[in-house]
Order: C-alpha cells, then sequence, then structure tokens
C-alpha cells in the first residue's frame, strides 16, 4: 500500500515529528517525548493532527431516518449542533467502527469513522442508506482534523486572531462568547480566516478540548497560528503515543483494541448506545438475543509497580491458576497516576469491581485489581 | 546521526565499550528514540551470568517493550542503579549516563564498528 500523508505533514517534519504507520498513514507518533505530550495535555494543552480520520455525509430528506437505520442511535432525536456517539453494528451483533456523529443540518449529518475503517463504513453507509431518501459522500480527502486538547483549549482558540462564527458578528466579536456557551458533545458552523471551519466541542483524551474540521489547505495555517497563540501557554503539539495513553486513562476503548466485530457492545460497556424504542436498525435481533451467558465484559485493571500488562497478555484468576480467564486489551503505565493500568476482557464471572487476578507479563505473574472505568477523571471547573 | 566511533555495536541495536576485560552495555540513541520514553527497565543482578545473544533484561517505554540482550559471555560486574531510578537517563543520554550494565568477559566476539553500525541504520 502507498503510504498516505496528512496535508499538515510539512508541519510535522518541520517540528522533528516520529513517525508511525497508522491505517496507511503515515502520522505523527511523538514529537519529541511522549510523556512530555501527555502532561501537557492534562495541565495546558496538546495539538493533535487527526487528518486520517475519515468523514462520511449522509444527506437527504431521509438522512436521520437512514442513519436511525443504519447505526446503533437514535440519531433522528439529537438536534442540529449536536453531536453523538454511536456504532455501527454487524449483522450478527459485533462492532464495524465506532463513530461520532454531528448533525450539521436538518436534513445533514457528519458520520466521523477510525482511519482504519474509513473505506468499510463508507461501503456499509452507502448500502444501509440506499432505501432511504439520502445520499451518501465519502470528504475525508476534503477536510483535514485538528484537535485542541486540554484544560488552556478554550483560552488558545479565543485568543487566535481570525475565527468567527458562521452567520455571526464579521469581526468574529461574538466567537468568544459563542465558545464559552459551546456545550460537550456541540458543534458549530464558522470561519477561520474566511474559511469554513467545524468547531465543535468533542475529543478523546479525558480533558475540554474542541477538534476542529477545516479543509486541507487551510489546516497548515490554522495549526500554526494555534501554536503562535498557544505555544507560551503550554501548548505542544502531541502525537499519537500520547493520545494513546490520554484515551486509555480517559477509560475510552479504542477500536481494534477493545472494539471489534467479535465484540457486543454490551460487553464493551455500550449498551446505553444502542437504542432498541426506534424502528429496524441492522443487527437489532443479534442484539436483542444478546452475546452468550458469562461472555467476557470489558474492565479496567490497577496494577502495582512500574511494569505495564500490555495487550494479547493472559489474565489469570489467581497467581496459581493456568488456566487464563480473560486477556488485555490495552495497557501502559500511567504518566498520570504514576501506576500500570489496562483494559482486558475478563469472563462475566471473575469481572467484579475490586476482584484480584493476576497477568502473565512475559513470563511474570504480578497482581492487578478490577477497577471501575474510567481511572482519570478531570476536575470539572 | 554518526554513532561515537570509539564504541562498537550490535545488530540488536545495542553499544559496547570495551575496557580490558570489561564491557559497558547500553542501548544506542536510534533504539531510544524508537522506543519512546523509557519508563521501566529491568536489569540483570550482579554477579549474574550471561550468555551472548540471550535477553538478560527489559526497557519499557509507554508504547512497547525493548529487549536487552547480552552482546558477550561473561559475569555481570555492575548494573546502572541510577538508570533503574531514573529511567528518563536512557532517553537524555543513551550512550553516557543511560549506560546499562557491565560485564567481565572472557572473549570478545566480533562486534560492528561505528560505520558498519550506521550502514545497517541505513544512514
Amino acid at each position: 500500500m502507498t503510504d498516505r500523508y496528512s496535508p499538515l505533514h510539512p508541519v510535522h517534519v518541520a517540528a522533528g515529528a516520529s513517525f508511525t504507520d497508522f491505517a496507511g498513514w503515515q502520522m505523527p507518533v511523538r514529537y519529541s517525548s511522549d510523556l512530555a505530550e501527555h502532561h501537557a495535555v492534562r495541565t495546558a494543552a496538546g495539538l493533535f493532527d487527526l487528518s486520517h480520520m475519515g468523514e462520511i455525509i449522509v444527506i437527504g430528506p431521509e438522512a436521520a431516518d437512514a442513519l436511525d437505520y443504519a447505526l446503533s442511535g437514535r440519531l433522528s432525536a439529537i438536534a442540529i449542533g449536536q453531536a453523538k456517539y454511536s456504532l455501527l453494528l454487524g449483522r450478527e451483533g459485533g462492532i464495524v467502527d465506532d463513530l461520532v456523529v454531528y448533525r450539521t443540518g436538518e436534513d445533514r449529518f457528519m458520520v466521523v469513522a477510525n482511519a482504519s475503517n474509513r473505506e468499510t463504513v463508507f461501503a456499509e453507509l452507502l448500502e444501509r442508506c440506499s432505501p432511504f431518501d439520502a445520499e451518501v459522500f465519502d470528504e475525508s480527502d476534503d477536510l483535514a482534523l485538528i484537535a485542541v486538547q486540554g484544560p488552556l483549549s478554550r483560552r488558545i482558540l479565543t485568543e487566535t486572531d481570525g475565527f468567527s462564527v458562521e452567520g455571526g458578528h464579521p469581526d468574529g466579536r461574538d466567537f468568544a462568547e459563542t465558545l464559552a456557551a459551546e456545550k460537550y458533545y456541540r458543534a458549530f458552523a464558522g470561519a477561520f480566516r474566511g474559511h469554513p471551519v467545524l468547531i465543535a466541542r468533542t475529543g478523546y483524551t479525558g480533558e475540554d478540548g474542541f477538534e476542529l474540521y477545516i479543509g486541507p489547505d487551510q489546516a497548515p495555517v490554522l495549526w500554526d497560528a494555534l501554536m503562535e497563540v498557544g505555544a507560551p501557554l503550554g501548548l505542544v503539539p502531541a502525537g499519537l503515543a500520547s493520545r494513546d495513553t490520554l484515551r486509555l486513562e480517559a477509560g475510552m476503548p479504542l477500536y481494534g483494541h477493545e472494539l471489534g466485530m467479535d465484540v457486543y457492545p454490551v460487553q464493551a460497556g455500550l449498551a446505553r448506545v444502542v437504542v432498541l424504542d426506534k424502528a429496524d436498525f441492522v443487527g437489532r435481533d443479534a442484539i436483542v438475543a444478546g452475546p452468550p451467558s458469562g461472555a467476557r465484559v470489558l474492565v479496567g485493571l490497577a496494577g502495582l509497580g512500574k511494569r505495564a500488562a500490555r495487550a494479547d497478555y493472559e489474565v489469570f484468576a489467581s497467581e496459581e491458576s493456568s488456566e487464563p480467564i480473560g486477556i488485555v486489551t490495552s495497557g501502559a503505565l500511567s504518566p498520570t497516576m504514576g501506576f500500570p493500568i489496562a483494559m482486558a476482557y475478563i469472563d462475566a464471572a471473575n469481572a467484579a469491581p475490586g476482584a484480584e487476578l493476576s497477568v502473565d507479563i512475559r513470563g511474570k505473574r504480578l497482581p492487578v485489581s478490577i477497577t471501575t472505568l474510567p481511572f482519570y477523571s478531570r476536575k470539572k471547573d | 546521526m554518526t554513532s561515537a566511533t570509539e564504541l562498537q555495536y550490535t545488530s540488536e541495536h545495542e553499544w559496547v565499550l570495551v575496557e580490558g576485560n570489561t564491557a559497558t552495555i547500553g542501548i544506542t540513541a536510534y533504539a531510544a528514540e524508537k522506543l519512546g520514553d523509557v519508563v521501566y527497565v529491568d536489569l540483570p543482578d550482579v554477579g549474574s551470568t550471561v550468555a551472548s545473544g540471550t535477553v538478560v533484561g527489559e526497557i519499557e517505554s509507554t508504547k512497547s517493550v525493548g529487549e536487552l540482550f547480552a552482546p558477550v559471555n561473561g559475569t555481570v560486574l555492575a548494573k546502572n542503579s541510577a538508570v533503574e531510578d531514573s529511567p528518563e537517563l536512557v532517553n537524555s543520554d543513551p550512550m553516557g549516563e543511560g549506560w546499562l550494565i557491565k560485564v567481565e568477559f572472557t572473549e570478545l566476539p566480533e562486534l560492528l564498528t561505528a560505520a558498519q553500525y550506521d550502514a545497517l541504520l541505513g544512514e
């Protein structure tokens, strides 16, 4: 496969980033230190390039009905400007992808898919929406995505020149108020130096923050403008390595680790994003039937010391037992808390909060205990 | 990157400083950069015997786990306790303060020169 590059690639090269392959994309894994980037997001702010994510537009008089059928949630119930976390389910009840859906108009929705699933999600939505009066477009190549995450995010956006609210005051004097009034999981249409930008109060770090969808040509200008204002306040460019430890601390699942075609939403603790009280939708029968009884469920594990359990390590009921009762899906030494954390699928019978289990870390058994997710919650102001 | 010429190297991205019968061993700047921030090191005990080519320790970063291979047969004379307490030394000074172990060896195997190691890195 030919490598894909973000429109911000030259900016990252100039900033000295190290790159990693992510679903065929060459994306920054870190700029200097993943730990420093992690801490910056928790204490000040970090700037992420997420241009590899897929953006698929569903538009038409029956767009809302089409998405109610295609996805697990009731997207027809969300207001213009609202965002919703949802799932694309397989007919057997597994998870094809997890998504954020923005309602950007009465008849227009933007579905944001994981980079690895972009083509699949587009193909599935095309097929699932075909009986409805709605059209589906893959706009991924026409949108870059920049995330500003951390407690200083709003201040940085407010102090950056050039933002305005669509239909608002031409000099953007109402931008700060609009931004301040914006609630979590809401988005509004704005402009940056005359170019359209969707400004969403969403993220994947457990901190306050914004995600900015903008045309690829304007993305480097926006990135530089945010850095210029933010750097003196502690804003740093942040790579995918810190994004992964941030989302893990926040207990957020990652597709391919905690979510996949072999996982029912209920196992991942996502029953709340499947709405049965609506018209028929793909996967409904399988969801109603549910997974086999005793199926593994997603839990958080906390350990002692410094050695982290990592993806695919086996979990046991005790140090002595030889029959695994679960498997780790993500794990790291938590940069914020300083102890090892992990997410794992554990047999339901052994998955009670507080249960003491044993994990095999490359041949050594270490104790872990089941803890409620998330590991980290920011202090709300 | 130009690797320091007084050192010798292995294809496992370790450097070896030979002084008499003692080999001081660490991981190269390239390896440290690839690992990312090192958060934990597990080093063999002083006095233990190590065999060339076997895994004798681990270097963990937030993202992954690197293995420490013994480049020589011998006995561990010292381990760097400063690195055990402050694993970030492996990132800040991989070829100096971030050294890992000293091994007294009986026989020195063929190691890579700096030029050979640079060639391995494709630079």
